[in-house]
């Protein structure tokens, strides 16, 4: 069972409600950060990292004395990433999205590609078992969706038998590419808000995205107390399951504060977690 | 000498776009008889390298010079590499027709 942490707006708590669950759930449990741009969870499961491998993506390497300057390959490129100027051929590398376009169309052949390194995927092992696996980004690159799924893909190299194992994804933030590419082939995806207008604008953004993948959700509302009532109004009347609520407490954030996962700093939250999880799987 | 100057309109009474990449056109002008032409940049509204495609547009069109507010680093290295010239800094509240002139006088 793979179950995604997503959630419209930053901050409202994805990776301790993803870190929790995962340390709640009394099974194989296997962690991805997906959020590769500033993995975090990796501060409260403390994984061993046995392994670290690259992530490139291939990007074109054009032979000047075989190109023409036909301009076929600047044409189909969505990107904009090679420009054919009159007399030479230019690569925007960071712009490529490694597609391989180019090299197909390309009637002289003049076109290679090379890998270029954007990050890593890091694996290793947690307490209580955890298989863990995050990744990433090098800073300055743009695109972060290869990374998301080179740490995919590698968690189905662990294990082909899916139903044995619970997968826990922590997505990043947001609505856009990166999201779409952590989420997919979700069983099931916990959306985390908070109780502001801003926690809710950013929800109805996500519900829009979920519906449209046909992946079930539900909400997990965080500094539940505070605020006003409109996330809560909203669930109601789009028939959204509020899956969880935990309250504004500075227990809880002082925990955070030193990378202390809160189960451990209050074992009473395990219940939830374990509720939590068991609400999930009478859904399916 | 053909310049090209970023430009909001499609006309010489257009105002200068300080933009390069993303300007709605770019007006080419022939120095010597200050006849112009509007080309409409198809680099305008896409998601990205829109400095190097506005590049490629204007040096297809056999510009030497561009007029312009500021130039991108993806952009100045197509342009570069096209061997256009970059006169950066021009204000968007003058026409295209006062920024070719005053480019002239210099």
């Amino acid at each position: 069972m793979i179950i995604s942490v997503a959630s419209g707006k930053g901050g409202t708590g994805k990776t301790t409600v993803a870190v929790n669950l995962a340390l709640s759930i009394i099974q194989n449990v296997r962690f991805l950060d997906c959020d590769v741009e500033e993995p975090n969870a990796h501060l409260f499961l403390k994984p061993k990292i046995q392994k670290t491998e690259p992530v490139n993506i291939p990007v074109p390497v054009v032979d000047e004395t075989k190109c023409n300057y036909c301009g076929k390959c600047s044409e189909i490129c969505e990107y904009h990433a090679i420009a054919v100027l009159p007399k030479s051929v230019m690569v925007f590398e960071q712009l490529c999205h490694g597609c391989g376009g180019c090299v197909i169309l390309c009637p002289e052949k003049a076109i290679k590609e090379k890998n270029r390194k954007i990050g890593i995927i890091r694996e290793g092992i947690c307490k209580n078992e955890i298989k863990f696996i995050d990744g990433l980004l090098n800073i300055s690159e743009p695109m972060s969706p290869p990374i998301i799924k080179a740490v995919k893909k590698r968690a189905e190299e662990q294990n082909s038998k899916r139903a044995e194992v619970v997968t826990i994804i922590d997505a990043p933030p947001g609505t856009s590419c990166p999201v779409i590419e952590s989420i997919k082939g979700s069983d099931y995806c916990i959306l985390v808000t908070e109780p502001t207008p801003f926690g809710l604008n950013d929800l109805i953004l996500a519900v829009e995205v979920l519906r449209k993948l046909k992946i079930p959700f539900g909400v997990a509302i965080n500094r539940s107390d505070i605020g006003d009532e409109e996330v809560d109004k909203y669930c109601h009347k789009e028939n959204i399951p509020i899956l969880m609520k935990i309250p504004f407490d500075r227990k809880i954030a002082e925990a955070y504060s030193k990378g202390i996962p809160l189960v451990e700093n209050l074992p009473e939250y395990k219940r939830h977690f374990q509720e939590l999880f068991t609400k999930i799987k009478n859904s399916l | 000498m053909k310049i090209a100057i970023s430009s909001a309109g499609g006309s010489m009474d257009a105002l200068v776009s300080e933009q390069f990449g993303r300007c709605a056109y770019f007006i080419v002008v022939d120095s010597e008889t200050m006849k112009f032409e509007p080309i409409s940049n198809s680099a305008a509204g896409i998601m990205g390298g829109a400095g190097p495609e506005a590049a490629r547009q204007i040096a297809k069109a056999g510009v030497t010079v561009v007029l312009t507010g500021s130039v991108g680093p993806n952009a100045k290295s197509a342009l570069d590499s096209a061997g256009i010239k970059i006169v950066s800094g021009v204000s968007g509240s003058i026409t295209v027709k006062q920024a070719v002139e005053e480019y002239l006088k210099k």
